[in-house]
């Protein structure tokens, strides 16, 4: 769709504000509604209106694929690793009061570290299924597999 | 009125984007309530990367459900049998909206009343998910990652050629 002018000026537009909202959704979080699972979607939602303009190459270039599964595991694990740390630090598993001196520093801390996790793995994953789905359409139209001409015969 | 439109349309793609629209109705109805976090969530999650899957996967079906024949009666009989249980058991539901009803009475005032002095954050909803009920959340995000490996596992196989049948002539 890079042809259409309207749609790459609207998009070109668009994309650095979804992902600055996404941001500001992620780590403004503790203060207005928000966190880990809108920001991670918002900002997988500018990298697929980016791949409807640009096409999957462009967006995978810009991620590459193996980053995108690598994050995907890295959210997880950074978040269980701020639980390890607690018990490490002499607390409790997910207890973040242990993490810095004052506890509600402390606390916020490990929100915003958890909640960054949580916004990691989510975009990705969004990122990975649309991926998917979109490689899929490409592939079952090389093998002959197109639904809508199945149908057009059946009828 | 959304919902049963969604409900009765044969065209899959029609279907999706009433489904967007009603839970971007829904997203409008729950900031009302100044539920800001569910809002956005249904806004961003419902009305927005809900609807791209779809119409993902609607590019790899054809676009219109088939109609089958008939009714099936012992799945209507199911449904109203447990509709009126379920009718029935709503008449034991405390008042809505009382302050004396069990769900105010649990760990609610306590959030409320002591997530600043604790966290020193004004939104209780985001101490809630990641601090004290943190381990609900990690298991939400394992839940997510296993989707998403899920997901892969399924579509990363490349399609097989399958015979075509030859149009009738």
């Amino acid at each position: 769709m890079k042809d259409n002018a309207i749609l790459v000026v609207v998009a070109r537009f668009l994309i650095p504000l979804m992902m600055l909202f996404g941001l500001y959704v992620q780590f403004h979080g503790e203060y207005s509604p928000g966190g880990g699972f809108q920001a991670g979607v918002l900002f997988a939602a500018a990298w697929i209106l980016f791949v409807f303009i640009y096409g999957l190459e462009t967006g995978l270039r810009i991620i590459p694929e193996r980053v995108i599964y690598a994050l995907a595991a890295l959210g997880v694990l950074l978040y269980g690793f701020i639980g390890l740390l607690g018990v490490l630090l002499g607390g409790r598993y997910l207890d973040f009061d242990p993490l810095l001196a004052s506890p509600q520093a402390a606390q916020q801390a490990g929100i915003i570290l958890v909640e960054f996790g949580v916004g990691v793995t989510v975009a990705s994953v969004v990122m990975v299924f649309f991926m998917m789905f979109a490689r899929r359409r490409a592939e079952s139209l090389e093998a002959g597999l197109d639904p809508d001409a199945d149908e057009d015969i059946g009828q | 009125m959304v919902g049963l439109a969604v409900v009765f349309t044969r065209d899959l793609l029609k279907a999706t984007m009433l489904f967007a629209i009603y839970s971007l109705t829904i997203a409008a109805l729950f900031a009302l309530l100044d539920a800001g976090d569910v809002a956005l969530t249904e806004a961003a999650v419902g009305a927005g990367i809900s609807t791209v899957l779809i119409l993902a996967v609607l590019a790899l079906v054809p676009r219109h459900e088939k109609t089958a024949k008939g009714h099936n009666l012992p799945a209507l009989a199911i449904v109203i049998i447990t509709g009126a249980a379920l009718v029935y058991a709503s008449f034991d539901l405390p008042v809505f909206g009382e302050a004396g009803n069990p769900v105010h009475q649990h760990v609610g005032p306590y959030y409320i009343g002591e997530t600043y002095a604790d966290m020193g954050i004004p939104n209780m909803v985001a101490a809630v998910l990641a601090s004290y009920r943190s381990i609900d959340t990690f298991g939400e995000a394992v839940v997510i990652l296993t989707a998403g490996i899920g997901v892969y596992a399924l579509l990363s196989v490349r399609p097989r050629r399958r015979q075509r049948r030859e149009p009738e002539q």
